[in-house]
């Protein structure tokens, strides 16, 4: 164990730790606010995700910006961003409800049971994982310079750069943007109503099939969001990256209490803290154990996760 | 009662298919000795040409390639056909892969294993079924020292590369502080072993990440590497992370500079990383530049495939070449081919061969080089003089 590592650079370790969970949050809202209405994980989530990482890469394409190209001027920034971030949105969201139509509704309809929708979960996430590999021959696609990495300011004497800053920024104002959404709106009461009962709901006259599909599609902005701001961070996409990273978002929400949306926050942020304190203390190869470790143990004590309650019970 | 008589039956059905398979298998094999001239055997490439890293393989396969189709139009009447095995550079599936070669009694032998990972898993399957496999580019010293009586090495290890890659970067550099990371892989641990060895006390941190498109995010790695103020980074792995790597080093203001081995030394690195990051970076490879090559083989090359050769393309035409002139002097089954392999002496593309009696490429026969990334391009810098 090395402590001179970690706290020779503390400030560092937590801010770039908390920009790679501000990612895993913005991802596991997906599961968590499917899960609350649907008890279902959606494990083809992580393919939502990686729908609207290409997306944004190929809309900054079209846009003249290729990998090597760095973008400059404020207004052009913000310009690419929010193209980025439209296009990213839209092609998420637009999967996300394909795979609700093609993957779940039907199942839906014929009644089912959990383990088939977890099937075709499973074999919607595979296929369109592969599709992305072979149409990008499995090779990593680089993303252009929309942001430049300079450091804005210094505490604890820990640089926070633009990128590190527009990642939790971004994250943190469209999570209160949902709580709002969910809490404040006819159609986030509609949710929360099909989240406690769905046949209740039924009978008051909200209709379930659309609210689902307003679940998938804020799932899906909200990834898709994730996705453009991953390609700014990492700077290179591979097809298969949505596997392990759809597997953190889901574990941060479970650590979070699954179904709570602001347990989606908490865990994402988390899950990137400890696995950054665990690549500084032991090594980077350790930090998957770490973070899994740490989560059976958080389990074991609070078995519901953090905040515990579902999306309906939540007094969120 | 009835359930009995059903599992008899069933017994008996599997135990006379089992049998019908083997007098199968036996009567197949038996045929293909009989036929004994060469003609219409086969060689096979194993490695990877889908996949994270499938540069490399595709740049060998297509050596290989080069060999072949020379061979048949010199020997018009009597051709040997190329059988691609494509292994993704997975240890997993080697094992699979090689048991395919294993039974296609018409290979004689194999070009490959690419890399040292899916060798540790394949060529124990090759050594007991004594099919010869001629690796142009698995690099790792011990695959030398597991006796494996079919091992035949056409690169020098990275016995001879780690060393090289640390003198270079004490010498050339001149670096005081070096960091070294490793992706955990057979081949990439090892080199980066070897790396520290020579270094020493010069080597002021190092971490272990994933490779094999595990991980993306290398934020905890950068932030180590800021904070330790090194001024040049050893990278042991393959260029798909070295690639993200040395993107995020950049981004985060890190401009010391990478060093890496063969499995970095492809264009895909740069397309990676970017061309201005990667800028000045080193690469170092147990291979020759195509301008070093003998002959002409960097004209033909260009000419079959409309691109130039890439890292392994010369070994990768040696080692097939190695099997097609043992084929072409008669040695038509797998016993003879591969006492002719492992025996060969003979001036290559890449090198003046001969083998150790590991099979290894004789340490007098090595010559390791450095590449600089260079506007984008990777280019020969010199040849790095032995320790």
């Amino acid at each position: 164990m090395d402590f001179n590592t970690l706290f020779s650079d503390f400030g560092g370790y937590t801010i770039t730790g908390l920009t790679v969970g501000a990612i895993y949050a913005l991802v596991a809202l997906g599961y968590t606010l499917v899960y609350g209405v649907l008890r279902l994980i959606n494990f083809a989530h992580s393919e939502v995700f990686i729908a609207g990482a290409f997306a944004a890469i190929w809309g900054w394409a079209a846009l003249g910006l290729d990998r090597d190209s760095v973008a400059s001027g404020f207004g052009s920034i913000m310009l690419y961003l929010l193209v980025g971030a439209l296009i990213a949105a839209a092609a998420s969201a637009g999967t996300a409800t394909v795979i609700e139509r093609v993957a779940y509704r039907p199942l839906r309809k014929r009644n089912a049971p959990p383990l088939a929708f977890l099937i075709t979960a499973i074999g919607a996430s595979i296929a369109i994982a592969e599709a992305f590999g072979i149409y990008t021959r499995r090779l990593p696609v680089g993303a252009p310079t929309v942001v430049k990495n300079d450091v804005v300011f210094t505490v604890f004497g820990a640089e926070v750069t633009v990128v590190q800053l527009l990642i939790l920024g971004s994250a943190l104002a469209m999570m209160v943007a949902l709580d709002l959404f969910i809490n404040r709106s006819r159609i986030g009461r509609g949710i929360r109503a099909v989240a406690q009962d769905q046949n209740t709901a039924a009978l008051m006259g909200i209709n379930k099939d659309r609210i689902i599909l307003v679940v998938f599609v804020i799932g899906g902005v909200m990834a898709g969001v994730a996705g453009m701001l991953y390609d700014i961070r990492i700077g290179t996409l591979t097809y298969s990256v949505g596997f392990l990273l759809g597997l953190k978002a889901f574990t941060a929400a479970v650590l979070g209490g699954i179904g709570n949306l602001r347990g989606a926050l908490i865990g994402g942020l988390l899950l990137g803290l400890v696995e950054n304190y665990a690549s500084a203390l032991w090594g980077a190869n350790w930090k998957d154990l770490v973070a899994f470790v740490v989560l059976v143990v958080l389990l074991m004590f609070r078995p519901t996760g953090l905040l515990g309650e579902s999306l309906g019970r939540a007094r969120a | 009662m009835r359930q009995k008589l059903v599992r008899l039956v069933g017994g008996v059905a599997i135990a006379a298919l089992a049998l019908g398979g083997a007098a199968a298998c036996k009567s197949d094999s038996a045929s293909n000795e009989a036929g004994g001239d060469g003609c219409g055997s086969k060689i096979a490439f194993f490695g990877a040409l889908t996949g994270p890293n499938a540069a490399l393989g595709i740049n060998m396969n297509n050596g290989v390639k080069l060999a072949l189709d020379q061979y048949n139009k010199e020997n018009a009447d009597c051709q040997v056909t190329l059988v691609p095995l494509d292994s993704q550079g997975n240890p997993e599936q080697a094992p699979g892969l090689a048991q395919q070669a294993i039974d296609d009694a018409q290979i004689l032998g194999v070009v490959g294993p690419a890399f040292s990972g899916e060798s540790e898993a394949a060529n124990p399957l090759f050594s007991e079924a004594g099919l010869v496999h001629v690796t142009p580019s698995a690099t790792r010293p011990s695959l030398a020292d597991q006796g494996w009586k079919t091992f035949v090495r056409t690169v020098g290890n990275d016995l001879s590369q780690g060393p090289a890659a640390a003198n270079y970067i004490k010498n050339v550099l001149k670096a005081e502080k070096v960091f070294v990371v490793d992706d955990q892989s057979a081949y990439g641990a090892g080199l980066a072993d070897e790396v520290k060895k020579v270094l020493g006390a010069a080597v002021v941190g190092s971490d272990k990440v994933q490779g094999d498109g595990k991980q993306s995010d290398f934020s905890a790695t950068v932030t180590q590497v800021k904070s330790s103020g090194a001024t040049a980074i050893y990278y042991g792995g393959y260029y798909a992370e070295a690639g993200l790597i040395r993107k995020q080093l950049t981004a985060a203001g890190v401009t010391a500079t990478l060093v890496a081995g063969d499995g970095v030394n492809d264009p895909s690195y740069i397309t990676g990383a970017g061309a201005a990051a990667a800028e000045g970076d080193v690469l170092t490879c147990p291979c020759m530049p195509a301008s070093e090559t003998g002959g002409t083989f960097a004209e033909d090359f260009k000419a079959l495939h409309g691109s130039e050769p890439g890292t392994y393309s010369d070994t990768a035409y040696d080692a097939a070449n190695i099997l097609l002139q043992g084929i072409k002097a008669g040695n038509t089954d797998r016993a003879k081919l591969l006492e002719f392999a492992r025996g060969y002496t003979g001036q290559g593309v890449a090198a003046n061969y001969k083998f150790t009696e590991n099979g290894d490429l004789a340490p007098e026969a090595v010559r390791v080089w450095a590449y600089v990334v260079k506007d984008g391009k990777i280019v020969p810098d010199q040849e790095i003089p032995k320790s």
